[in-house]
């Protein structure tokens, strides 16, 4: 007699993670077969899919609205900028120390912006963002408001040779965006993860269970700020060049992202992904139109919002039936 | 010792302004839970269709609103039903998503039309006149914002407390199901609403035009300062909503006196200070 | 049926993904006073949000004055005559006593109740027409409740669950009012859990079990144990 068997994986799973592993030895191969700019942009690319991944965590898993990711971002590459100028470390060092302070500071910004509900802890964290931007603009050292750039020998840290850097911070991000991936797919699939999802079904039930609702949400804000921050630290090792306004800028870091996982799909793994090929697929066609690229991508993430509020990856699923990522559970019942 | 007092004088006096950005934002989050994410692009773009107004008419500022105020007015409730209204419900990403996008559509057609371009609204001699008192300078136009945001919140507080329309927007608020029973279309009652915050927000963006250069960028942090002023203040309190317009004005012009460059920072640390010590705000509303 | 005032036919309602009522039918003629009584979770509170509008249903399934509304928003029943009188009184806590009647007459249909004739039949509301109503007593706030329906001067008053949280003394105070109320040629339907007290005024009953009609008929007509039968189910 067998009973129904419960599993995560599927078919489509288990062909998805051949396809990835195939996939992630072509994309570590790129520096031999892309070109410059091709290279650049996926670089771009991935490091956006990581903004992403973490922004859904907060908001499409932890209910954690923000609009204020920018502070993390912009936080993360001036720390690349202060510890290697002024500390002497190597920039690696540095953007992984960024994080790290990043997840400290976190915490008392959680506690003050933790008292503000729903849509006003979003603008609270806008507010934080603000207070960043200002605050680093004071800095005389770094460039004060005109910003500063990256020392030649700092750079030249990373590479003795242009095509060097650029390969080496081609391979940082895409390690970056494969630990964001496995970061949130692994505390999504931890106990931690099934907490988060009972407090995002529902919030009185899930303390009824004795789930600390302020604690796993401060856990996932300190967890995102930190890798936030080390993704900004990435950013802009590509750039080379910090400015308050660019650092903490709130259409680059944070509009961007909340569309490509509005648009993918927010509350889902896959979203981000099918987001981020969307908004870079867009971007390359319809740059050259400018304001009317923003307004297009703004109206696209309204009706989405509207009319699939669980984007374009929540329209394949109910189609096809598929998940990528396994995390739900699955029922199978033995055939009569 | 008359610098200081002047500082503290002239940020009481642009708090008005600010309870001005706030007085919207604290009417449509009290009748319906939204928080519009679009409020300070609204501003804005006020004061864009002021200007376009005086270029084209060729008349006072303060003479434009009569053409702002209905124009923005028609816009809230046109935005409400058409749009807003679908993305209310128990769930609070649709419409701080949806207000999110709206804020970028906003910037970047105001971008399109108007360039980059910093503008000013120009409300000629009243820009430059002054009152002298005790040896200070009191600007006129200063003066008359302040005058003209205690005059809309108390016009405000009294269609809440005082007119049939203020009955709906407290019962809605209180609970929709009920007030439906009673013969309000709730998608009515919110387009009047916002209808009537945009009538706010048109008086704000244009004496904001006049008191300083715009350009199509600065709407978030106009949302900001309201929001900063709202939350000061204390939820749902609209004298409280002024008061805290005052604190977040008189922090920036003092911090403003210290290093210009700590103006704006100055008044974020007062608006955390405030969180940290009093998270409901200084004046919250007593709740029955 | 031409006269028929309400005509429900089969009624499925449903909150969310629950079945509430199946298949339920149901006439109520004018000037009559209907008593709801059924068990907690029978279907009584959703038969009240159905014909006010609050739950959404198809057209078809409710049918007043020969005018399918079952597809109307609430608002819009209230404007055709038909006010409740909600479960937990439910007045508006940010608005005074008199307020809330006021809010009631918003539908503004004419008719025999105003402001002066609800105090007349509750007066210590008048005594308390500035206060919040939240500072009442469950009876008084009971009252608030029911004369805000009445100044919508409705042909068809649903009262939903009219005694429940309240004294003896005051549900009696209230229960002698009513007469006064229904005697006006208005048409009434009275969820209540004492069953006894809905007889004492109804004509006719409909009893609900799991979303269903057990029993119906004329008051002087059915006996104890069959409403006792249809009320939990079991065999009499």
């Amino acid at each position: 007699m067998t009973g129904p068997r419960v599993t995560r994986a599927t078919r489509a799973s288990r062909i998805a993670m051949v396809l990835g592993a195939v996939t992630l030895i072509v994309l570590a191969a790129a520096p031999w077969w892309a070109g410059r700019a091709d290279l650049r942009l996926m670089g771009e690319i991935f490091l956006y899919l990581s903004l992403a991944c973490l922004w859904n965590l907060m908001a499409g898993y932890a209910g954690l609205v923000s609009v204020g990711q920018q502070a993390f971002v912009g936080f993360g590459g001036y720390m690349l900028f202060a510890l290697t100028i002024f500390g002497g470390l190597h920039p690696v060092v540095a953007i992984a120390g960024g994080g790290v302070l990043a997840a400290l500071i976190s915490v008392p910004i959680a506690t003050l912006i933790f008292r503000l509900k729903g849509a006003y802890f979003a603008i609270g964290t806008w507010v934080m963002a603000e207070v960043f931007r200002l605050a680093f603009a004071q800095i005389q050292a770094l460039g004060g408001g005109s910003g500063t750039s990256l020392p030649v020998a700092i750079v030249k840290e990373i590479g003795r040779k242009k095509a060097m850097r650029e390969s080496v911070s081609y391979w940082l991000a895409l390690g970056a965006v494969l630990c964001v991936l496995l970061a949130v797919y692994v505390f999504l699939r931890s106990r931690r993860g099934l907490a988060l999802t009972a407090i995002r079904d529902s919030e009185v039930a899930a303390s009824g269970l004795g789930i600390d609702i302020w604690r796993t949400k401060l856990e996932v804000y300190v967890v995102t700020s930190a890798l936030t921050a080390v993704i900004g630290g990435l950013i802009f090792l590509q750039k080379l060049r910090i400015s308050p306004d660019a650092a903490f800028s709130v259409n680059d870091w944070t509009a961007f992202v909340i569309f490509i996982v509005v648009i993918g799909g927010i509350g889902t793994l896959e979203g981000p992904i099918i987001g981020t090929l969307i908004f870079f697929a867009l971007r390359e066609t319809l740059a050259d139109f400018g304001t009317i690229y923003l307004m297009v991508l703004g109206l696209v993430a309204i009706v989405v919002m509207l009319k699939a509020p669980k984007g374009v990856w929540g329209l394949i699923r109910d189609r096809f039936d598929i998940e990528l990522f396994p995390l739900s559970y699955r029922v199978h019942h033995p055939k009569d | 010792m008359t610098e200081w007092i002047n500082a503290v004088v002239q940020g009481i006096l642009l708090g008005g302004l600010y309870a001005l950005f706030a007085a919207g934002l604290s009417l449509i989050f009290g009748v319906m839970r939204l928080v519009n994410i679009a409020h300070g692009d609204l501003i804005i773009l006020a004061a864009y269709m002021g200007l376009s107004t005086t270029v084209m008419l060729g008349v006072h500022p303060f003479l434009a609103l009569l053409i702002v105020m209905p124009l923005m007015a028609g816009l809230g409730y046109v935005l409400q039903r058409g749009l807003l209204n679908q993305t209310l419900g128990p769930d609070i990403l649709p419409p701080l998503l949806v207000t999110f996008g709206l804020s970028v559509i906003i910037q970047n057609a105001l971008l399109e039309i108007y360039t980059a371009d910093p503008q000013k609204l120009s409300g000629g001699a009243i820009e430059t006149a002054s009152i002298p008192v005790g040896g200070l300078a009191i600007g006129v136009l200063p003066l008359l914002t302040f005058a003209i945001a205690v005059g809309v919140i108390a016009g405000l507080q009294w269609i809440f407390y005082s007119t049939g329309l203020g009955r709906g927007f407290r019962a809605v608020s209180d609970n929709q199901d009920i007030a439906q029973l009673m013969g309000l279309n709730k998608a009515h009652v919110f387009g009047l609403a916002m209808a009537l915050a945009l009538a706010v927000v048109a008086i704000a963006g244009i004496l904001l035009g006049m008191r300083t250069s715009f350009d199509p960028a600065i709407g978030g942090g106009r949302l900001i300062f309201g929001f900063e002023a709202v939350i000061i203040g204390g939820l749902g309190n609209l004298w409280g909503t002024l008061a805290g317009g005052v604190i977040l004005g008189v922090a920036q012009t003092i911090g403003g006196k210290i290093d210009p460059g700590w103006q704006l920072l100055a008044g974020h640390i007062a608006f955390l200070i405030v969180l940290a010590i009093r998270p409901n705000g200084l004046f919250p509303r007593i709740e029955h | 049926m031409s006269d028929e005032l309400l005509s429900i036919r089969e009624l499925d309602a449903h909150y969310g993904d629950f079945q509430a009522l199946y298949g339920l039918d149901m006439s109520v003629n004018p000037g009559e006073v209907i008593a709801i009584i059924g068990a907690n979770g029978a279907g009584k509170s959703p038969l009240m949000r159905s014909i006010s509008g609050l739950l959404a249903n198809r057209a078809e399934q409710i049918v007043y004055r020969g005018a399918p509304i079952g597809g109307l928003r609430a608002d819009q029943v209230a404007h055709l005559g038909i006010a409740l009188v909600p479960e937990g009184r439910q007045l508006f806590p940010s608005l005074t006593v008199e307020e809330n009647l006021v809010l009631g007459a918003k539908v503004g249909r004419t008719g025999p109740w105003s402001l002066d004739k609800v105090y007349d039949l509750f007066p210590i509301l008048r005594e308390r027409r500035g206060q919040a109503s939240t500072s009442l007593s469950g009876g008084q706030q009971q009252m608030v409740a029911i004369g805000r329906a009445l100044m919508a001067n409705p042909e068809l008053v649903l009262f939903d669950e009219i005694s429940l949280g309240l004294a003896p003394v005051v549900i009696k105070t209230i229960y002698d009012a009513l007469p006064g109320i229904v005697g006006a040629g208005l048409t009434a339907m009275i969820v209540e859990q004492d069953i006894s007290k809905a007889l004492s005024v109804a004509s006719r009953v409909y009893c609900l079990q799991e979303g269903r009609v057990s029993l119906q008929g004329r008051t002087d007509a059915i006996t104890r144990e069959e409403i006792t039968a249809a009320y939990f189910g079991v065999d009499a």
